[in-house]
């Protein structure tokens, strides 16, 4: 079968590209999606603050959804649910299965890769101890408490302060738990300040930050835990150990983006970010599929991953009619100082603004961006404080790039 | 005169605001904020705290149905909501945006989801 657009995810990001393509003429779309209904993560994320930049409105994760999920009904947008996309091809064959037709391929024009994230798992955590039960990732804890109906304890400790795990101390306080401490190994919190507020602080719970979970306790189920304070190279100082009685431990330490598709085509991965590396359209290296959402790099909001696929809709649909913006420029993006990734990572037209998102990877006080190209300064840009926690952008104009005739820095100081 | 200091919660901005009072309690002013948004949480937050509420209720069909309170309710007042709310059985054919409870602590709790 062949299809001008297949869209692999059908969460916030592939819905977003979607209605984007569709908008841009497009008509031959098929949404791929692994879960039974459409919606991805934002199915179990009942909590609001989602759709502000979007929307202008406060919705839970639900609403955003629902918002997204109309827009494509209304526009007849062909979606199959419960459908595993096995592979991906370099030349943009996609063999995916599911129930009703089995084993099936689909000769795409254009793809889109849009299967967001996952959770880090104990297993790569390296805690020791023993391995009874009782211990979740908060997403997996999410998913049971909101959406199956199951409280996964009663007395908890949270390892990692990312939202996930922040709104997860929360919802089993609410739902009745006991969230006795949540520990942090970094010396910051990853996750928005808003949720330390809401989250922690309303409820009395301990954040411990350079703090980790150094022993699990219990055969069966969890019966404590240890923890203890870290040095300034995250080692465990052995005399500050102290147990903590719970029979739960839920993780947040990280979300990985779920790149084996796009490892199955070929595609080049970014070592830190752990997606694809793109240009300013959300284009991979292999010409023709796009990336955007959680699959490339981790957001703090919807909303961006939003904006995001909507860029990558388009560029998909200019690809499909062959008005895709000729490729005039190749600049490099490289990050340095604080900085410790930028997307995209290059750029090969300047006919068109580009916002550039990065990260710093340590807390930079009065912090100074510029954009430099070679010793030329292209910008600067001063913030009160940046945060690993926070994703930063900067926009870069088409007069500023084509001012460039090399590669891109971008630092932080 | 007495200034404090609080991280806004109403979007994820999170700026840091500072208020600062007289003798009396009353505010003179609130600072840090980058958006009108900030003045009105600051004077909530130190005078009466609120907070929207959001969680599931139990089904017909047995399954959950995300809900939340259409407006804040006061901060202290979020385990009694929580008793009246685990208490409700959502009918079949709620629609996103219906009211399961009304004037619980001085909001709706409506439905964030089709139940299907």
């Amino acid at each position: 079968m062949k299809k001008d657009l297949v869209i692999i995810g059908g969460g916030p990001a592939g819905l977003a590209a979607a209605v984007a393509a569709y908008d841009s003429g497009i008509r031959d779309i098929l949404i791929l999606e692994r879960d039974t209904s459409l919606g991805g993560i934002l199915q179990q994320c009942i909590h609001n603050g989602f759709g502000l930049h979007r929307f202008g409105e406060e919705l839970t994760g639900p609403e955003y959804a629902a918002r997204y999920e109309q827009q494509v009904q209304e526009r007849g947008i062909e979606s199959l649910c419960g459908t595993m996309v096995l592979s991906v091809s370099p030349d943009k064959t996609v063999t995916a299965m599911n129930k009703q037709m089995g084993i099936f391929t689909l000769e795409a024009t254009a793809v889109v890769l849009a299967m967001g994230c996952r959770e880090r798992p104990r297993g790569a955590l390296n805690i020791p101890g023993t391995r009874p039960a009782g211990i979740f990732t908060a997403g997996t804890a999410q998913r049971f408490v909101n959406m199956e109906g199951y409280m996964p304890g009663k007395e908890v400790v949270i390892l990692g302060s990312g939202d996930i795990g922040l709104i997860m101390a929360r919802r089993m306080t609410l739902e009745g738990a006991k969230v006795k401490a949540v520990c942090e190994l970094m010396p910051y919190s990853g996750g928005l300040n808003r949720n330390i507020v809401q989250c922690l602080r309303d409820f009395d719970i301990p954040l411990y930050l350079s703090h980790t979970v150094s022993r699990i306790h219990g055969k069966e189920r969890v019966t404590g835990v240890s923890i203890a304070k870290v040095d300034e190279r995250l080692q465990v100082i052995p005399e500050t150990e102290t147990y903590i009685p719970c029979d739960t431990l839920l993780l947040s330490c990280g979300l990985l983006p779920e790149n084996e598709l796009t490892k199955s085509a070929g595609i080049p991965l970014d070592g830190i970010t752990g997606g694809a590396t793109v240009n300013q359209n959300r284009e991979t290296a292999l010409e023709g599929v796009f990336a955007c959402g959680n699959v490339l790099h981790v957001h703090d909001l919807v909303d961006f991953v939003s904006e995001e696929a909507a860029l990558a809709g388009n560029a998909a649909a200019a690809y499909i009619k062959g008005n895709a913006p000729a490729k005039e420029i190749a600049l490099a993006v490289k990050p340095a100082g604080k900085v410790r990734y930028t997307v995209p990572q290059r750029i090969d037209s300047a006919k068109e603004e580009v916002t550039l998102f990065f990260r710093v990877g340590s807390v930079a006080d009065n912090a100074l961006l510029t954009v430099k190209c070679g010793d030329k300064v292209l910008l600067t840009k001063k913030k009160r404080r940046m945060t690993p926690g926070e994703m930063e952008s900067v926009r870069l104009s088409p007069a500023l790039l084509s001012e460039a005739n090399g590669d891109l820095t971008v630092c932080v100081e | 005169m007495k200034t404090t200091e609080l991280t806004c919660i109403v979007c994820p901005m999170g700026c840091t605001l500072t208020v600062t009072r007289n003798e009396e309690g009353e505010i003179l002013s609130v600072e840090g904020n980058t958006c009108p948004r900030g003045v009105p949480y600051a004077k909530n937050e130190l005078l009466h705290p609120v907070r929207t509420l959001t969680t599931t209720v139990k089904t017909a069909n047995g399954k959950l149905l995300p809900v939340k309170t259409d407006k804040p309710i006061p901060k202290e007042s979020l385990f009694a909501a929580m008793e009246k709310v685990n208490r409700v059985v959502a009918p079949e054919g709620v629609k996103i945006g219906d009211v399961l409870l009304a004037d619980l602590f001085g909001a709706n709790l409506v439905a964030t989801a089709d139940l299907r």
